[in-house]
């Protein structure tokens, strides 16, 4: 897989566009970027991955099979401009929805992945971005195959009202199958992870991996703070925080991620195979 | 009390479903059950005061009941904050749970609070995970499980304890996946927009009938709640009856597709 095949446009075109730091403001282009790993090359900080440049980066070239890529979302309770909202995001993103989910392999490990977007509609789980992963699950459960989940997402998508918030069910279903399956699922949680999101399949792993510095929490920190009427520790809900608070096995660097996957796959083979 | 007129307007239904004279989860215990005694604690950290756990007989049947409760006087509802449980709240809710698969006991849960604890204390102490833990626990977990929505229903924190066989809802109450005012202020900027939002998020009983969220609205409207308690305790005991003629294979597969085939 290459940068080209990986977005609908032209490849020049990515190659030539460059990304301001938040942090820092220095800009950089993106294939300096992507060699980096979406990693500022001045200051360090994370930038946030889209879907296609996380699989880039982990998965073995050439090894990932996209499943159910064609599922779009219609506007299942006729919620105000929902349809147009998709529209734009879909044009943003290019993709078809706030997950990818597929088969591939990392250093030579097959596993089903799903990775959430945040680039769609702010990573929101609606009813495809929960069928999809069922589905992942599903196929990972009749395969045999360990689930590796990157979430990146602000929780159940409002615009699809309650089938949103059941598709946190659905998946923990699925889940739960798959984990009595006897079978490995490992979550990387990325920036930010929240709501309904963390509250099921992100904290369901066997192994859950933080990415540094990612927002991870249930209740969003502008909620808490009007909430209890102030401002909230430097720190609260990053990463570092879930370590410390037993909520995490691990905080991994971004570069070491498919090396540690990795390892963590191949002491979960099936001995006797 | 429980609304005297009908209504279809949802931000009606949703300040009905808030009424703070609309009996909480306490009540259908005392209502429903003889010889109940309540349990505490998460083995764990603490006990949470917003939830209510104990078994006790329905209709001469042991069963297991977890019901939020938001409390009657100022002080009640300060110690019970409202009945938005804490990550305790839902580990004890799910320790008793286990308990009743230990002894095979259905398990009653009762709903009715705007939501999960929203607080440092309860981040640091894992809200998210708590819930996460519950909704894969009781997917797998191997007796009946009917859960009833008495007033409002608020997100994740209301579906940690709403992984069931068989979902009723009041006939006044809602269930959604954000506050009418939390979804008005991100749409709209404006939570004084909440009526609207209440409209589009479809968070009624009669929405959630039709989208085949929920089995069965019990009817509030010319009824008192001795009569509505009446009603929705010959409904769970039928229910239950209903569910024990499963094996356990047929119950959690059955469980399984209920929320399978939601946006399928």
């Amino acid at each position: 897989m290459d940068l080209k095949n990986i977005f609908n446009f032209k490849k020049d075109d990515i190659i030539a566009e460059k990304r301001t730091c938040k942090k820092c403001g220095k800009s950089t282009r993106y294939n300096e970027l992507m060699a980096n790993s979406m990693i500022c090359p001045t200051c360090g900080e994370y930038m946030r991955m889209g879907a296609m440049e996380r699989l880039e980066v982990t998965l073995d070239k050439g090894t990932f099979k996209e499943i159910d890529k064609s599922l779009k979302t219609k506007n299942p309770i006729d919620f105000p401009d929902y349809a147009d909202k998709l529209d734009k995001a879909v044009k943003t993103s290019s993709l078809n929805e706030a997950v990818v989910c597929g088969l591939g392999k990392i250093n030579g490990n097959k596993c089903a992945v799903f990775v959430m977007d945040s680039n769609f509609m702010m990573g929101s789980m609606g009813t495809v971005v929960g069928e999809k992963i069922t589905r992942l699950f599903e196929k990972a459960t009749h395969d045999k195959l360990p689930v590796i989940g990157f979430t990146t997402s602000g929780g159940a998508r409002m615009q699809e009202g309650i089938l949103s918030l059941m598709q946190m069910a659905k998946v923990s279903g699925a889940a739960k199958r798959h984990s009595d399956a006897g079978l490995l699922y490992v979550t990387v949680l990325t920036d930010p992870t929240t709501g309904g999101i963390t509250a099921s399949f992100a904290m369901q792993g066997d192994i859950i991996i933080a990415e540094p510095n990612a927002l991870i929490g249930f209740a969003g920190q502008r909620v808490i703070e009007q909430t209890i009427g102030q401002k909230l520790p430097q720190g609260f809900q990053r990463s570092e925080f879930q370590l410390d608070h037993g909520f995490v096995d691990m905080i991994e660097e971004r570069k070491r991620l498919k090396l540690t996957l990795s390892k963590i796959l191949e002491l979960h083979k099936p001995v006797n195979q | 009390m429980l609304k005297d007129k009908k209504t279809t307007k949802a931000y009606e239904k949703v300040l009905a479903a808030r009424d703070g004279k609309r009996p909480s989860g306490g009540f259908y215990i005392s209502r429903m059950l003889d010889n109940f005694i309540e349990f505490h604690g998460d083995r764990r950290y603490g006990d949470d005061s917003a939830i209510i756990g104990g078994i006790g007989f329905l209709k001469g049947e042991p069963v297991t009941v977890i019901a939020m409760e938001r409390g009657d006087t100022i002080d009640e509802r300060m110690k019970r904050h409202f009945g938005c449980p804490t990550p305790e709240g839902y580990r004890k809710a799910l320790r008793l749970m286990k308990e009743a698969e230990k002894f095979n006991r259905p398990v009653i849960c009762f709903i009715g609070s705007s939501g999960a604890y929203c607080g440092i204390d309860a981040e640091e102490r894992g809200q998210g995970e708590a819930i996460a833990e519950n909704l894969f626990e009781m997917m797998g977990l191997k007796v009946p499980v009917i859960s009833v929505i008495i007033g409002e229903g608020g997100s994740g924190g209301a579906l940690a304890l709403g992984v069931c066989d068989t979902a009723v809802m009041l006939e006044n109450s809602v269930y959604s996946v954000i506050s009418p005012e939390g979804c008005a202020s991100i749409l709209w900027k404006d939570s004084a927009k909440a009526p609207e939002a209440a409209e589009v998020l479809k968070l009624t009983a009669q929405d959630l009938y039709k989208f085949d969220v929920i089995e069965k609205i019990i009817d509030e409207t010319d009824r008192t709640s001795e009569e509505i308690c009446y009603e929705l305790k010959n409904f769970i005991c039928d229910e239950i009856a209903e569910k024990k003629k499963l094996t356990t294979e047929e119950l959690l597969q059955e469980r399984y597709e209920k929320f399978r085939k939601i946006g399928a």
